[in-house]
């Protein structure tokens, strides 16, 4: 999904502020969302992390870029519970006393049409090109690395394949590979022609480059 | 529509109301209890950046230890009791005199739980992961690490599983320090990459770990 979440590369941030002796949590109620996050998922198996990523990638852009880091971690998680029946939408927002903001609907066909490879089709020192797709679904290929070229610098074991496993789709493990681009070919505008960017990328994602 | 229109005219809950009411929705319905939540609460607490920093120092202490920790990173910090959620395949990133590595997560904030702890605010800002993949020396002059344009950025973007830890570079001055003494040098930030570990002379408990300077 080309979402509000794929933020690398975006322009017009501003600086970032560094909090000394930053504690764990700020607020009780982040150490609450927290724990729901992680019991929901290994607990009560309602939902995989796959769905829940995509879950806050479906939040409101506004609401995803204004509010705290613990609050997207708890509209994704009450988002799946209500979408899979474990919630009612009105009996938490009864509970809560007011609206309780929760994640846009799944697209109706959000996966890329992507050939499995169980077996790691690269190599160390391979020149490979990220395919250029757009699924409207959850995929973990960054827009900015879509279509270019970059090396292979290492092998990772497999992992199950986030697309589908977001998707309830077929449960399927790839390697991946860390792929080193210039990042001089992933922007234009760029002063210091020696510095690259690695995204850890499946196998699925990629093809050989000519 | 009707819905829609009817939710706008109504106030929103307050995040502390809404997460108060999963709460008590998810207990009162029999599907987590009370003790579920302490416990994931409470390893939270654990993951901490000093466990990273142990590591660090370790390396910088025990050149076998080094190799097995560039070799599988993952083994190494579970050697030293650092493993769970987000630490199942670790590699550790080793800065060198002409290059600097930085970690980032510009689709979601992922971290290495057991040896960096959960990512603190500004990795989580907007800021932080649109701009360090575009513009890495520029933010990392802002952050306070001047880096000469010699020195060769990478900057490694966590897309999928392996969550990265930063070995930084021993600082000068600091041979004779024992590996506790060593570990007291190395920031969350350190860590990320976003600050070199700071010489002994600038320590002192207001400034440990935020900015480090390099000419
Ligand atoms: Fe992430």
């Amino acid at each position: 999904m080309d979402g509000i979440h794929d933020l690398g590369g975006t322009q017009g941030f501003g600086h970032i502020d560094v909090e000394a002796d930053e504690p764990v949590f700020h607020h009780p109620w982040q150490r609450t969302s927290f724990a729901l996050m992680m019991a929901t998922q290994i607990i009560l198996r309602s939902h995989n992390a796959d769905e829940y990523r995509h879950a806050i990638e479906r939040m409101d852009p506004a609401h995803y870029l204004l509010c705290d880091y613990y609050e997207r971690v708890l509209t994704g998680t009450v988002s799946l519970l209500v979408e899979k029946g474990y919630l009612s939408r009105e009996d938490v927002e009864r509970r809560a006393g007011g609206v309780f903001e929760l994640a846009g609907p799944v697209s109706d066909r959000p996966l890329a049409d992507l050939t499995p490879q169980p077996e790691a089709r690269f190599n160390l020192g391979d020149r490979v090109r990220v395919l250029n797709i757009s699924p409207s679904g959850h995929i973990r290929a960054p827009k900015f690395c879509r279509g270019h070229e970059g090396t292979v610098i290492h092998r990772a074991p497999k992992f199950r394949f986030p697309d589908t496993s977001a998707h309830d789709g077929e449960r399927r493990k790839e390697h991946t590979y860390h792929v080193e681009f210039k990042s001089k070919d992933l922007w234009s505008d760029r002063d210091a022609a020696n510095d690259s960017v690695i995204v850890d990328l499946w196998d699925s994602y990629l093809e050989f480059a000519l | 529509m009707r819905e829609e229109t009817e939710r706008n005219a109504r106030s929103k809950a307050s995040i502390e109301q809404r997460v108060a009411a999963t709460k008590e929705a998810l207990i009162d319905a029999g599907r987590i209890t009370q003790a579920d939540l302490d416990q994931f609460a409470s390893m939270a607490e654990d993951w901490r950046p000093e466990n990273g920093a142990k590591v660090v120092a370790r390396a910088w202490t025990d050149p076998d230890f080094r190799a097995r920790l560039l070799e599988d990173a993952t083994s190494a910090c579970a050697e030293m009791g650092y493993a769970g959620p987000q630490g199942e395949y670790i590699v550790a990133l080793e800065n060198t005199p002409d290059r600097h590595n930085v970690i980032v997560c510009t689709q979601c904030s992922c971290t290495a739980w057991p040896v960096l702890g959960l990512p603190p605010d500004w990795y989580k800002s907007p800021a932080y992961r649109a701009r360090v993949v575009r513009e890495p020396r520029k933010v990392l002059r802002e952050m306070g690490l001047w880096l000469s344009d010699e020195v060769a950025i990478r900057v490694w973007e966590t897309s999928a599983e392996t969550r990265y830890m930063v070995i930084p570079l021993r600082p000068e001055g600091a041979r004779s320090l024992n590996e506790d003494a060593l570990a007291n040098l190395v920031s969350r930030e350190a860590l990320i990459g976003v600050a070199l570990a700071a010489p002994p002379a600038i320590q002192s408990p207001d400034n440990v770990g935020i900015t480090s300077h390099s000419f």
